[in-house]
């Protein structure tokens, strides 16, 4: 009888959980277009060039993201600056750049190699489209505009939403530079477009973190 | 045959049919929904009010796609299958009295596509025809997850096919203590059902006279071995995804699939339907005649019919959303060593019960 018991059990969840659905109580989707859903802060969407408050950009062209993409989907091609109206503060600037959406994984790898987080992400995630080359990010998309604005691929659409765009992913803000543990939640820098400043993430505290003179060399 | 009756059979079978086949795209949709609601999601909402128009997109969607027929296949017997699926299920739903005889000038009009006084054998014969189209499209598909799951069907039909009929046959036995003589007549075992209990005790005058009173251990073995018969959760191992792909309906695409997946729908209904119709009186219910219009004290029926019918449809989808599949040798178990044996025994004690009703005890 005890198989009787368990199956009257199992009965009395699915009930449950559907008297309580049907109510609103327990309802965990939502109708996606309409409702939109506020993203976890580290959410990694498309990415975005990022260019410091002077208006030069940050990219230098060293290729390191192209070279750390495990899905090789980063080209990049770096050129010398001209010396008398320099695109970026380093010597090269990157001047070809593309990635390619339909390959990258969105595992912000590339943002972690970039030595001058020229490159980081936003909220956006809506990039699906009808043609393969519309896949194709260039520097034009992907770059800033002087005043911080990114451009959207498809602006007219009706799921467009700019705000996404202005979003930064959290990654940047949760680890430090130097790559130290003890200083994840520790605001260091703010190097992406996007409003304000965000409080720590449940578990990462910046009372915990220690000074970066104390004895840890990472 | 004169041009009345003639139309009066023409609209019994037109009408018949149709409400299975709205039902059937409500059922789809039902399905999708509470499972939804039994999953915490929401389930079906684009298409129409709350997505009740999602089957409609599903089926035109399914029947403009391409029907790929793979290369090795049986071609006569793959073509075939389907029909062989989707026939019988629509012919057992024919059995089933869905509403009151009313008539019009001096013909009765039965709400019911056909009334065979052989009902019950004929409902048996079809799920047993309804089997054959799993088998072939399994055995025709030539490939390897189909036959398996063909291989499943047949042992599965056959296992709880005996504890249905047993279960059908205590029913039998009953009714024919009900009236004048047996009978296997759908139409006459609700008719036998109509009324209360109030002849035995003037205290179950309120107690309808259900054979779900009496029989409730038969309705128990039936409602196990319909949802069996019709291949649902937690008997589905002939289509079990997660081993068979898609089991029988593996190599079937387009509008060949869509109609053993109407077939398993509309099966569902009509075994809901039987049970109804056997153990829960079917249409019968008060119509207050006399004190209501006569429209709505005529629908009355119909209208019970179907809440009666979804009651047992929903019991499909809460054990599809509670149960999970059982292994083969459980489902061989279940049937072999608990429902036959449980069907079996209770056949003895309700025929003896009945017997001695009837003619006392043998030793008085
Ligand atoms: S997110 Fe990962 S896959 Fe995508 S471009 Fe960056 S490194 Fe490559
Ligand atoms: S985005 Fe960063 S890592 Fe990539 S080329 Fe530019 S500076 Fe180098």
């Amino acid at each position: 009888m005890g198989v009787i018991r368990e199956f009257i059990k199992g009965l009395r969840v699915t009930g449950g959980t559907m008297l309580r659905t049907i109510t609103g109580e327990e309802l965990v989707t939502t109708e996606y277009p309409k409702e939109m859903r506020q993203k976890p802060p580290r959410f990694h969407g498309r990415h975005v060039l990022n260019r410091y408050p002077d208006g030069m950009e940050k990219c230098i062209g060293c290729e390191l993201c192209a070279g750390v993409c495990p899905a090789k989907c980063i080209f990049v091609r770096g050129m010398d600056n001209d010396p008398e109206n320099p695109t970026s503060p380093g010597e090269r600037f990157g001047f070809v750049y593309e990635i390619n959406m339909l390959r990258c994984i969105f595992c912000a790898l590339c943002v972690e190699a970039c030595p001058t987080e020229a490159i980081t992400m936003t909220h956006l995630f809506e990039m699906s489209t009808t043609n393969r080359e519309d896949a194709i990010y260039t520097r034009e998309t992907l770059l800033m505009d002087e005043k911080g604005g990114v451009p959207h691929m498809f602006p007219d659409d009706e799921l467009a939403d700019m705000d996404e765009l202005a979003v930064a992913d959290g990654w940047v803000k949760a680890t430090a530079p130097s790559g130290m543990t003890s200083y994840q939640g520790v605001k260091m820098w703010q190097g992406t477009p996007g409003p304000g400043d965000w409080d720590p993430e449940p578990g990462q505290s910046e009372l915990d973190a220690r000074s970066p003179t104390e004895d840890d060399d990472g | 045959m004169s041009w009345p009756e003639f139309g009066i059979i023409a609209f019994r079978v037109v009408v018949t049919f149709v409400l299975l086949l709205v039902v059937t795209v409500i059922n789809v949709w039902a399905e999708r929904k509470i499972l939804a609601d039994m999953q915490s999601r929401i389930g079906p909402s684009r298409a129409g009010p709350w997505g009740i128009l999602q089957t409609v997109a599903d089926g035109l969607k399914l029947f403009f796609k391409e029907s790929v027929i793979p290369r090795k296949v049986e071609l006569g017997m793959y073509l075939l299958a389907p029909f062989l699926a989707i026939i019988p299920a629509f012919l057992i739903f024919m059995m089933v009295p869905w509403g009151k005889p009313f008539m019009i000038g001096d013909h009765e009009v039965a709400l019911q596509g056909a009334d065979l006084n052989i009902g019950l054998l004929f409902i048996l014969a079809m799920s047993s025809m309804a089997v054959y189209g799993v088998v072939l499209a399994g055995w025709s598909s030539g490939s390897k997850y189909p036959l398996l799951g063909a291989v499943r069907a047949t042992a599965q039909a056959i296992s709880y096919e005996a504890a249905m009929g047993l279960a059908m046959v205590a029913v039998v036995v009953f009714t024919a203590t009900q009236g004048e003589g047996g009978t296997l007549s759908m139409a006459e075992i609700v008719e036998r059902q109509t009324g209360t209990w109030g002849d035995i005790s003037p205290v179950l005058s309120f107690v309808p006279r259900w054979n779900l009173f009496p029989q409730f251990a038969a309705f128990a073995i039936f409602l196990v071995a319909i949802v069996a018969e019709t291949n649902r959760a937690p008997f589905d191992l002939v289509e079990a995804e997660q081993e068979l792909v898609g089991g029988f309906h593996t190599e079937y695409s387009g509008m060949r699939f869509a109609m053993f997946f109407l077939a398993e729908y509309v099966n569902i209904f009509s075994m809901s339907a039987i049970a109804a119709t056997l153990f829960l009186g079917g249409w019968a219910g008060p119509t207050f005649e006399g004190s209501l219009p006569g429209l709505i004290s005529g629908s009355l029926p119909t209208i019970y019919f179907l809440i009666k019918t979804y009651a047992i449809v929903f019991i499909f989808f809460w054990l599809r959303a509670t149960l999970p599949r059982l292994r083969y040798d459980q489902l061989m178990t279940l049937g072999w060593k608990r429902l036959i044996p449980a069907a079996l025994t209770w056949l003895v004690i309700s025929t003896v019960a009945i017997g001695f009703r009837q003619f006392g005890a043998p030793w008085s």
